[in-house]
């Protein structure tokens, strides 16, 4: 027996529910609907087709099914392609764009990633942010290569070529700026806008490539080099400096992101990975290592990306990231539909190496209590966690805890405050509160 | 005995496989190609404190100043007061008040990373551009700007490093620590 012409039954606002089920859209910040009521809602509905279904009355003239599926189910899809790209539902699952110097300047700034559109732990490559200090080079890699120099036995170029011929190594590390949150400590109040927006200067990806102390034994290091100095082919020759230690223990000479051959906005085609520590010392389209006695004191160690203390000293060279989490579901400008369940989702990351809890409060800190960790949790990589959530339908204020296995934990944003400069930005690792209005909506808040 | 045997057997078959593992990631095909002279003397454009690296060429801050009209005020202001973007003048004592402003003059430890930075990155529509008498003019014209040299001093390879920055204490070495962490 066929069920033929559904909407003839009387209850047809049934059958119209049926064929225009709710479609959670991206553009908006919506909440997903209670999975629990919806799961509900189908039995209900599966039951009550059975039902129709045993109905002698049902049985029409002889037609197809067709009218009882939607478009696509009912014409043939689009053909093959070479490259796959996201839905056009998923439009608005884009970066967000900060010019530091508006249109004077276009290539200079940031594209944030959108974390609070994006699970898991791995972020998709053309999402990766992106922090250039002028512009993404279009590098030929027939036409690029490294170059070991300095303090070195044996100064040498690799070519792209010759590098993909070497032993490789694949990990998962997050990279994240070392200015990452700062309008959060410079803003005297808080900031509306997503989390991406304010905390998206954090991704992580795959990376695969040649760990950096292999190309440096080839080399040869002199004794007297302990410092090397890391260069970029990009127009400002973006240069930071960092310890042989750190070259000898996990730096990695990154050339695919994610399985396939890194983005030039991560670096093509190549880029330093040092885990766990600023984003800026991560230096994409890499074409040179100069080993030194001492440190270049280049721009970015020292007019940026220092740290500014009140008595008007700056900490200097602060390459490790702290410990850090942000719930990104539910979080800034999203709305809660209704009260009842809802899954608190983030991400947890460390420059010390594992996560190794992280802890959720809903009352601003007054209770705590542990999220899950789900999934991988490798060293220098994002962690996902989760915890439920019934929200009663009172003012909430959301916030996330993360401690690493050194045993730090994330500071307040006032310990903060006070131990930095009043223009103090990098490095915050603060916790992050989302406080919940009465009506559902997210806003970002200082406690 | 027999079973004894096995599990060293294992043992050892176990350990030559870490073994190969490892090897396996640290051993490396040799592919690097020799730099010559001239290769480093083209690539290698940094200068650290030490001033070593600094090529020939000399600029005081009145030719300086025609360098700075052609090349930055459109971006840095006059006088390199700023707008629209950073400013590269002015602040020196103001690092420890409650209005810090960081430029050249009160915030950058070593007139070296002028001369560095200036000569690889700037002007940002045409990086690299400037020869290295426009560097050393430019470099000495924001300086004098800043009261550290006098407007005709001239700036050259001997004696660019040894320009005393006003900030020049004003890092704290952190790079043998961890993440910084507050109680």
């Amino acid at each position: 027996m066929k069920i033929t012409k559904l909407s003839t039954h009387k209850d047809q606002s049934l059958t119209e529910n049926l064929l225009d089920e709710p479609i959670v859209s991206s553009n908006s910040h919506k909440f997903p609907e209670n999975p629990k009521r919806e799961l509900d809602r189908r039995k209900f509905m599966q039951t009550s087709l059975l039902a129709l279904a045993s109905s002698p009355a049902m049985v029409m003239a002889d037609e197809s099914i067709k009218n009882d599926f939607p478009a696509w189910s009912t014409t043939p899809g689009k053909g093959l392609n070479e490259y796959g790209q996201p839905s056009k539902f998923e439009a608005t699952t884009k970066r967000g764009i900060a010019k530091a110097y508006g249109d004077l300047a276009p290539g200079t700034g940031s594209a944030r990633t959108p974390i609070e559109k994006l699970e898991g732990i791995i972020t998709p490559s053309g999402l990766h942010f992106d922090r250039s200090h002028n512009g993404t080079p279009d590098i030929d890699p027939t036409k690029h290569q490294l170059s070991i120099h300095g303090l070195v036995d044996r100064p040498l170029n690799f070519s792209i070529e010759n590098l993909l011929r070497y032993p490789m190594i694949s990990r998962t590390y997050f990279v994240e700026c070392a200015g990452n949150s700062a309008v959060n400590i410079i803003a005297p109040k808080p900031v509306q806008a997503t989390a991406g927006t304010l905390h998206g200067l954090i991704s992580c990806s795959d990376w695969t490539g040649i760990p950096l102390s292999v190309l440096l034994r080839e080399a040869g290091v002199n004794p007297s080099g302990k410092w090397v100095l890391a260069e970029g082919a990009d127009a400002p020759g973006m240069s930071r400096s960092f310890p042989i230690e750190k070259a000898m223990d996990n730096a990695l000479i990154a050339l695919y992101q994610n399985g396939e051959k890194i983005r030039p906005e991560q670096g093509y085609p190549m880029r330093l990975l040092l885990p766990g520590w600023e984003g800026n010392m991560n230096v994409k389209w890499l074409r040179s290592l100069k080993i030194t006695a001492e440190p270049t004191h280049t721009k970015d160690e020292t007019s940026k990306y220092t740290d500014p203390l009140p008595n008007g000293k700056a900490r200097q060279f602060t390459f490790e990231l702290g410990v850090k989490s942000i719930i990104t579901k539910p979080s800034g400008l999203m709305k809660l539909p209704s009260k009842g369940f809802y899954e608190i989702s983030g991400i947890a990351w460390s420059g010390a190496g594992k996560v190794a809890r992280v802890e959720i409060s809903t009352n601003g800190g007054k209770d705590w209590f542990d999220a899950m960790i789900d999934g991988p949790n490798h060293a220098f990589s994002l962690v996902r966690f989760r915890a439920p959530w019934n929200w009663n339908g009172e003012p909430a204020f959301l916030q996330s805890r993360a401690i690493d296995e050194r045993g730090n934990i994330q500071p307040t944003r006032a310990a903060y405050k006070a131990n930095n400069a009043v223009d103090g930005r990098y490095h915050n690792n603060t916790i992050v509160t989302w406080a919940v209005q009465a009506d559902g909506s997210v806003q970002n808040a200082y406690l | 005995m027999h079973i004894y045997k096995k599990t060293f057997l294992s043992v050892l078959v176990l350990g030559s496989m870490i073994a190969c593992t490892t090897a396996q990631h640290q051993a490396s095909p040799n592919l690097g190609q020799p730099m010559s002279a001239l290769e480093i003397k083209k690539l290698d454009i940094s200068i650290g404190p030490d001033g070593v690296g600094l090529p020939v060429g000399s600029g005081n801050a009145k030719l300086g100043a025609k360098v700075y009209e052609a090349q930055c005020v459109s971006c840095h202001g006059v006088k390199g007061q700023g707008k629209p973007v950073d400013a590269l003048v002015g602040g020196i004592g103001s690092l420890s008040t409650d209005k810090p402003v960081r430029t050249v003059g009160s915030f950058w430890p070593h007139p070296t990373t002028l001369f560095d930075y200036t000569r690889r990155s700037m002007p940002l529509q045409s990086p690299k551009s400037l020869t290295n008498n426009e560097v050393y003019a430019v470099s000495a014209y924001i300086l004098f700007l800043n009261g550290i040299i006098s407007e005709d001093y001239e700036l050259n390879q001997q004696n660019l490093a040894q320009v005393k920055m006003p900030n020049r204490d004003g890092m704290i070495d952190f790079s043998k620590e961890k993440a910084v962490t507050y109680k």
